[in-house]
């Protein structure tokens, strides 16, 4: 099963803030069907502000983004997981948003068939974040943009979800993973350092008495 | 948006989902009203539509709070927001679910306890009628207020202050049919002003509502 129209997803002279703070200036990127994009950088540099940005949750400063239109699938830090709820009703509620049909390939690709009547807030940090990834099968949507995705997850779940990254570039899709460690892809590194923002220069008063 | 309706209800019923508590409190304010009051069923049954009304608009305050807090903690309205349902329709199907697990409650169980306030014959039928058509609007208005104080730590405050004197025109033709209707009066006109905020409120806040999201949502 490939992607409708798979779009590559571009930005070009991004300028991002948070929190009224300019962090990130003329940044250039693409990301084409079939891509991997992981962005490194230092605490605090911007990449969660970044993937934001592109999702649509907030606009940027300047800048544009082209692409991104109801193809996004946002994983952030948090899971939008309810605890009363078990997996199977978590997911068939993500699966009726988005419009898809069965919830199977969710279950088997993240290996949650087992925990599936369980109530989520009765798992482990890292089986609730299997089941937050697991969420992206049943978007649909062709770009993936995942912040921090392998917290709390240990080798073998990584290992998972390095399958299901790789399975969804297999069929065009794309992602945009901002991450610390190496997940074994065949994926473009962006260093976010550069692109770090200059301080306006301040109001030199003394300057002007020199 | 079916799928967000369902999920909403069943996260009310579920454990801790706060089900009965704005129909709890209700009971209770009006069980302490005529204990307030002390025995002089006239005077109760003259103040009864205002009580009622005034103790159906704090219970529906009493859940506001949790109606979108709960889901931005937990980032489900992030992944909303970037889901195909509208922003729009999202906050409105919120307000309808909050209308069903609490406005309603209240509507059915208000001739129950028009008995406790000794509430006149003829202001039964009218206090259901003026209820079911003013809650509507205090679920939505509520839904804006929350909205509004969606990224605050200990909003609920704060949302109460917000919302109360958004809920003033409807609390004023709430009551107006309410005591009219118990005093066999025409009550046309108020009732006629209440269907109008409340539809009013329901064309036009759920883009309010979804706007100032937006906005939190940075």
């Amino acid at each position: 099963m490939g992607y409708v129209a798979p779009m590559t997803l571009s930005a070009s002279d991004l300028a991002i803030s948070r929190g009224g703070v300019r962090v990130l200036e003329n940044l250039n990127l693409t990301l084409a069907p079939g891509q991997a994009l992981i962005l490194r950088g230092p605490n605090g540099i911007g990449k969660t502000t970044l993937l934001r940005t592109l999702s649509g949750l907030q606009p940027p400063l300047a800048g544009t983004i082209a692409g991104a239109d109801d193809r996004i699938a946002y994983a952030g830090h948090s899971d939008g997981i309810k605890p009363t709820l078990t997996v199977t009703e978590n997911l068939n509620f993500w699966a009726r948003v988005f419009g898809t049909s069965s919830i199977q390939v969710a279950l088997d690709s993240f290996r949650l068939a087992d925990l599936a009547d369980r109530p989520a807030g009765a798992l482990s940090a890292g089986q609730k974040r299997r089941l937050g990834l697991s969420r992206l099968l049943l978007t649909g949507r062709a770009i993936w943009i995942l912040d921090e995705p392998t917290v709390s997850l240990d080798t073998s779940a990584i290992a998972m979800f390095a399958d299901a990254v790789r399975a969804h570039l297999g069929q065009g899709g794309s992602a945009m993973i901002a991450t610390h460690i190496d997940l074994g892809l065949d994926a473009e590194v962006m260093e976010l350092g550069p692109f770090k923002a200059v301080p306006p220069p301040l109001d030199d008063f003394d300057g002007a008495f020199a | 948006m079916n799928a967000l309706l369902a999920r909403d209800l069943k996260l009310a019923l579920r454990a801790g989902g706060g089900f009965g508590l704005g129909l709890a409190f209700f009971l209770i304010v009006t069980v302490l009203v005529p204990l307030g009051v002390g025995p002089q069923s006239a005077l109760l049954g003259t103040i009864a539509p205002g009580i009622l009304w005034l103790g159906a608009l704090l219970a529906c305050l009493l859940s506001l709070d949790r109606l979108l807090a709960l889901d931005w903690e937990d980032g489900t309205l992030d992944l909303l927001a970037t889901a195909p349902l509208p922003l729009e329709a999202a906050v409105s199907i919120k307000a309808l679910a909050h209308w069903i697990t609490t406005g309603l409650p209240l509507v059915l169980a208000a001739p129950v306890l028009g008995i406790l306030l000794n509430l006149p014959a003829p202001g039964y039928f009218w206090m259901v009628v003026s209820l079911a058509l003013g809650t509507p609007a205090l679920s939505v208005i509520g839904t804006f207020g929350a909205a509004l104080t969606v990224g605050l730590k200990r909003g609920g405050l704060l949302l109460s202050l917000l919302v109360l004197p958004l809920y003033v025109p409807t609390l004023i033709f709430g009551a107006e049919v309410a005591r009219r209707g118990a005093a066999g009066m025409d009550i046309a006109t108020p009732a006629l002003m209440l269907a109008g905020i409340t539809a009013a409120t329901i064309a036009l806040l759920p883009f309010a509502s979804a706007a100032v999201l937006r906005v939190n949502l940075r």
